[in-house]
């Protein structure tokens, strides 16, 4: 057959490819900056530590961890928008579009408006009770009487909600005179990740990750649509509820790492969909690789032009690539 | 012997009541249509047979037990279903989506077993999909679509097999194809069929048992031959029909009808 079909890349092959392209990316990217660092001393600065020398600190306490932080928040950003497309047979759908972010940056403010100093463990549990409100919101506006759930009015709802989350998010920050860090919020941006940062969010995101994957295939089977999952013996409430909760932990953890960033969850699973078919089984792990990969790149270019917000560098591809997907009718793949 | 069905059993959405106070029972091996006009219930009562809608009162039975009392993957070993025109999965090959009838027999992750496979590929040789099980659903005729999901079903490999409206945006020949499948089903595996048609002619021929729907309550049921009856098919179609014998079958036929008045039939 010469047509060329999408879902036909062999997948252990695509899988490694974007690996390899990661690591690559990393190593670019600790090696870019303002001071000039050569190879070798990355490995020197990982495997033969001297803290005294200051480009192993350079490497270490800021160039590591914020790639690493850039890495986690693409891979919990990716699949939490994989996750939700999936149970909201949703092509639109993204973290940013269904309210979890705008949720998570809500709940944020008020912690830093009535906990200025809250440890990141807090600040994590903050985001994920934001996304849970934002998103439990949007999805029962969203849900339609009578099968699942309707595309558009998910995203008009989401639409609303956010407006309405940032609103009050700006509101607390004016009373409470955090305009500050507020900026540095909405926009979004990796450079202040620190150790203590990933200690607590990698392990969140690690484990999610893994549940979503071992839950993969009812993912691909609760896409059938929900009358066959169920002939099948699927527990559909089930399946859809714990799916959604890990996808909002993950989207409140990211926010609480970086603030918002929108369309890494809308665009990375259609490409990988693209690439590999619809079988949960592939996409998740995929997606996960493909979105470290986006934001680390994406971070690693704003970093070039001088200190962008990476949330603009995405936004940037992410809002022709939305509407682009809007035109064709936000149809699944 | 009956080993589905249901008692007393009222269903509808909300304080809607679609189908009240209704006991049906469903014969072992046989092919049961259930036929009547458009928002007589019978998708409902398929729906709530196959446990996939909960009834509001009453009960449905599988070997006397109550199948909404028991668990949904327990139900799926014994009952497959083929919704009306099921959500196209893109980009599935049709060889994976078969696959996932197993899913009711697997545990764990879902590694397929050696008589996964087996079950599999007999689905497949079966419905005559076998050939393709490496294409994509995308790629494949409404026809064809139409056998890899009863592949799907067969996988499962129940005794008891629902089907909605299966023959739906089908043309004639394949009409035929998926009811002769679905009849050679019944004939060679046993397979207990309980299906909604439209076509009544196609209800008759394929058929053993007959069940008419009116109002959410069963008009008639039994017997094809003694359910296709003239006074029945007014009472259900408000049609007047001429009845003959179909010459190759030997089973009855409508040659023609017409509204029996020219008020439209209440809902």
């Amino acid at each position: 057959m010469t047509t060329k079909r999408k879902g036909k890349l062999n997948f252990t092959a695509t899988f490694s490819i974007a690996c390899v392209l990661l690591i690559i990316a990393l190593m670019i990217s600790i090696l870019y900056g303002d001071a000039k660092i050569h190879l070798t001393t990355i490995f020197e600065a990982i495997f033969d530590y001297n803290p005294k020398n200051q480009q192993h600190n350079i490497i270490s306490e800021i160039r590591i961890p914020r790639d690493i932080g850039a890495i986690l928040v693409g891979v919990a950003l990716g699949t939490s928008g994989a996750v939700i497309q999936g149970v909201t047979k949703n092509g639109l759908a993204d973290p940013s579009l269904i309210g979890l972010n705008s949720g998570a940056a809500f709940m944020l403010a008020l912690t830093f408006a009535f906990y200025p100093t809250a440890p990141f463990l807090v600040m994590m549990f903050a985001g994920f009770i934001g996304a849970l409100i934002g998103g439990f919101i949007v999805l029962m506006i969203g849900r339609s009487r009578s099968d699942g759930f309707n595309p558009m009015r998910i995203i008009l709802a989401g639409a609303a909600v956010s407006a309405l989350l940032t609103a009050l998010s700006q509101g607390v920050a004016l009373l409470f005179r955090l305009n500050q860090s507020l900026t540095f919020w909405s926009a979004g941006g990796v450079s202040g990740t620190t150790w203590n940062q990933l200690m607590w969010a990698a392990p969140f995101i690690l484990v999610s990750l893994v549940i979503i994957v071992s839950m993969s295939k009812q993912l691909t089977i609760l896409n059938l649509g929900e009358t066959l999952a169920k002939g099948l013996g699927q527990n559909v409430a089930f399946t859809r509820g714990i799916t959604l909760i890990l996808s909002m932990i993950l989207a409140g953890i990211a926010v609480a790492m970086v603030g918002q960033i929108a369309f890494v969850g809308l665009m990375v699973p259609h490409i990988v969909r693209y690439l590999v078919g619809t079988d949960y089984a592939r996409v998740i792990p995929l997606t996960a690789v493909v979105g470290g990969l986006l934001l680390l790149v994406a971070d690693t270019i704003a970093r070039m032009l001088g200190e962008a917000p990476v949330g603009a560098i995405i936004s940037f591809i992410g809002v022709p690539y939305f509407l682009y997907l809007v035109k064709r009718g936000g149809r699944f793949s | 012997m009956t080993r589905l069905k249901g008692e007393q059993v009222t269903i509808g959405y909300g304080d809607h009541v679609i189908v009240d106070n209704l006991d049906v029972q469903i014969p072992d091996g046989k092919i049961t249509s259930i036929i009547g006009p458009n928002g007589c219930g019978k998708s409902t009562l398929l729906k709530a047979l196959s446990r996939l809608l909960s009834i509001k009162s009453g009960a449905i039975k599988l070997d006397n037990a109550d199948i909404h009392a028991q668990s949904t993957k327990e139900i799926a070993k014994k009952i497959a279903i083929l919704p009306q025109s099921p959500e196209v999965a893109d980009g599935l090959t049709v060889g994976e989506l078969v696959s996932y009838g197993r899913f009711p027999h697997q545990k764990g992750f879902g590694r397929l077993s050696a008589e996964d496979k087996k079950e599999i590929d007999w689905a497949m040789r079966v419905t005559g999909t076998y050939d393709f099980r490496l294409r994509s659903i995308n790629d494949l005729s409404g026809g064809q679509r139409q056998r890899v999901w009863i592949a799907m079903a067969l996988a499962q490999r129940t005794d008891i097999i629902f089907l909605d409206e299966p023959t739906t945006y089908l043309d004639i020949s394949h009409q035929l194809e998926i009811l002769e499948l679905i009849t050679q089903l019944n004939k060679e595996q046993g397979c207990t069929i309980i299906m909604v048609l439209h076509d009544i002619n196609q209800a008759v021929r394929f058929s053993d048992h007959l069940i008419t729907m009116k109002n959410g309550d069963i008009v008639a049921d039994g017997d094809t031959e003694d359910v296709l009856t003239k006074d029945i098919l007014e009472k259900v179609f408000n049609i007047d029909v001429e009845i003959s014998t179909d010459p190759r079958t030997g089973k009855p036929m409508l040659v023609t009808y017409d509204l029996c008045k020219k008020s439209y039939s209440e809902v």
